[in-house]
């Protein structure tokens, strides 16, 4: 299983002093597929995620992507590698235009940012693709807006947008439509829906509507105080007394 | 032609036009417009530290970098010139040789102390430029064989640069054609010239990495832009314009010391400077380096005149006194941080859009 995996961690394990956040975390991710990662608030999603985008550096166990290990490397490095990331809390360029913003995920895709001597705006390419993007994420009516000045929800569509202009192989959402209003929700969750159709990506999604999860994911893993506890089938492992008792608790059912 | 050369980067704003095109246009006629030792010593100054305080900006406004160290770079560059041309005589020669040395020395210490601290806090990197600075700064008071201490070096330029030198016999429009007059167009083309390069690199798509560094760090890392290699090369880069700026001194001043090249007060100057012109706009240094000054050359004759006329008012006079000018400084510079937070060229070009 391990050699066909686009992602793996084995493991993986971060300690902050005496509490540790993720704890011997063994996984992997099969190309195509979308995982959903789950557990209660502070089981340490974001932390697993962050140890894998290269945020956080692990106190022990490796990353591996296609194989080869990544565990030393930054994440600019690991995001040139092919992981890419969206960010639960909205980590934008505040000052920037929303075309910029994207234009910058192009450019250090393309790795263009060396050059000095030409404008910025004759690399029409470069901003051509960005306005794709911005379609995809149907943030083209804002393409001059400052971002700063954003509604929150057009930053969070934003924060997708950067993901997909980084084209990376493997996409991590965290939360992406935490904040959002009712009716921008679907043109994220149909975004990632085509993404996994597409079955180009390995995608791993944190996500708390159980809705969502079960319509999306091709699997789930559970994590809890900063173990994994389930793994497997969404409908099985939603049903599995360990996630009722761990994740959903009690009285938490009807929401499922 | 003149987007290309401004790189598509315009003031924008009427206001900001025209106050621009005034000052450009009053630097390129100053020799005729303002006759006189002391107007074209205002304007060459101008002219440098319009390129000076364009390079501090590039690491201050635009990539967010803080450092104390840029007045050590203008100096090694004025020191580069002057300690080749007391040495070898006054020849082009010496003159691009110092400026070759004072680049190389400029951008390796660059690179070294970008090297070491600017993976770290900012304020780290702020403290280890004022450390690296304040020792280069007393190195250089205390190697007075080679640097001339605290005197400083005198030396003679090229004598095309010097006022010995006729370009032609007869007057032009009223004023001698001396070699200051030649000195003083190689400053203002070489001061342009760096000018508009630094346009281009901010408006290059390394300088719109160097903004979304400055904007957020965390995520350029996470779009795959390694940081510390861009902090890096603006620091460096930023670095060779300041020696350029300082080399540029040197030979216009015919003198180079501490005090005129690595003193702190003209570290203080510069960072007042970006930020009354606006931080993050190349324009910005031409319209603090000329109010600035401006302000640092006349605002004692304008307080002299102001005193005289209001003689017979009590209080007044000793207000306005000739002596009391930095007290007005000060308070110019307090009123515009005040009303100007985004500096003059912010203030009259308003780029933010809902």
């Amino acid at each position: 299983m391990q050699g066909d995996a686009a992602l793996a961690t084995e493991g993986l394990t971060i300690r902050f002093g005496g509490h540790v956040a993720v704890n011997n975390v063994t996984c992997s991710f099969r190309p195509g597929t979308l995982t959903a990662i789950v557990g209660p608030n502070g089981a340490g999603k974001t932390t697993y995620f962050n140890l894998i985008s290269g945020q956080l550096r692990a106190s022990a166990g490796r990353v591996l992507l296609n194989g080869r290990d990544v565990t030393r490397e930054g994440a600019a490095a690991r995001t040139q590698a092919g992981i890419g990331r969206a960010f639960q809390l909205t980590n934008l360029f505040p000052e920037l235009s929303v075309r910029e913003n994207i234009r910058l995920a192009v450019q250090a895709r393309h790795r263009r940012g060396l050059n000095l001597l030409s404008m910025a705006e004759s690399h029409g390419d470069l901003i051509a693709e960005a306005d794709g993007y911005l379609e995809a994420v149907s943030m083209a009516h804002r393409a001059d807006a400052t971002v700063a000045l954003l509604p929150h929800g057009d930053q969070r569509k934003l924060e997708v947008g950067l993901l997909l202009a980084l084209e990376p192989e493997v996409m991590m959402f965290d939360e992406p439509t935490a904040g959002m209003s009712v009716d921008e929700v679907p043109v994220i969750l149909d975004l990632i829906a085509r993404i996994r159709a597409e079955g180009k990506r390995t995608v791993l999604l944190v996500e708390h509507k159980m809705d969502v999860v079960r319509s999306l994911a091709d699997r789930i893993v559970v994590l809890h105080n900063g173990y994994l506890v389930a793994d497997g089938d969404p409908a099985e492992v939603i049903a599995s007394p360990i996630v009722q008792e761990a994740y959903l608790g009690v009285g938490a059912s009807q929401h499922v | 032609m003149v987007r290309w050369l401004l790189s598509g980067d315009y003031p924008r704003g009427l206001a900001l036009n025209l106050g621009i095109a005034a000052i450009v246009l009053a630097l390129l006629f100053a020799p005729f417009l303002f006759p006189g030792t002391r107007a074209l010593n205002t304007a060459a100054t101008i002219c440098i530290f319009i390129v000076l305080v364009a390079s501090y900006d590039l690491l201050l406004g635009y990539t967010g970098i803080v450092s104390f160290a840029h007045t050590m770079f203008y100096g090694i560059g004025a020191y580069g010139v002057a300690i080749l041309l007391q040495r070898y005589g006054a020849s082009w020669g010496a003159v691009f040789a110092g400026l070759g040395f004072g680049l190389a020395v400029s951008v390796l210490l660059a690179f070294v102390i970008g090297l070491f601290s600017l993976r770290v806090k900012a304020i780290f990197f702020a403290m280890v430029t004022l450390a690296v600075a304040s020792a280069f700064a007393i190195l250089a008071s205390q190697l007075s064989g080679l640097t001339g201490g605290e005197d400083g070096l005198t030396y003679r330029v090229p004598r095309m640069l010097t006022p010995a030198f006729r370009l032609m016999d007869e007057q032009l429009l009223g004023v001698t054609m001396n070699g200051r007059i030649i000195a003083y167009y190689l400053v203002f083309v070489v001061s342009a010239v760096a000018f508009l390069v630094m346009m281009r690199i901010v408006n290059s798509p390394f300088g719109r990495v160097l903004a979304s560094i400055r904007e957020n760090a965390f995520r350029a890392e996470a779009l795959g832009v390694r940081t510390v290699v861009y902090r890096s090369l603006a620091s460096c880069l930023a670095a060779g314009f300041a020696t350029l700026a300082g080399a540029l001194m040197a030979l216009w001043l015919r003198y180079t010391g501490p005090d005129v090249t690595l003193s702190f007060t003209i570290m203080v100057d510069i960072l007042l400077m970006v930020v009354i012109g606006g931080m993050g706009t190349m324009y910005g240094a031409i319209v603090g380096a000329a109010a600035f000054i401006l302000a640092q050359n006349y605002l004692k004759d304008l307080m002299g005149h102001m005193a005289e006329a209001t003689a017979g008012i009590p209080v007044l006079p000793d207000l306005l006194h000739p002596d009391r000018w930095l007290l007005w400084l000060g308070l110019l510079f307090i009123l515009s941080v005040y009303f100007f937070p985004t500096g003059i060229v912010g203030r009259l070009r308003k780029s933010r859009q809902a």
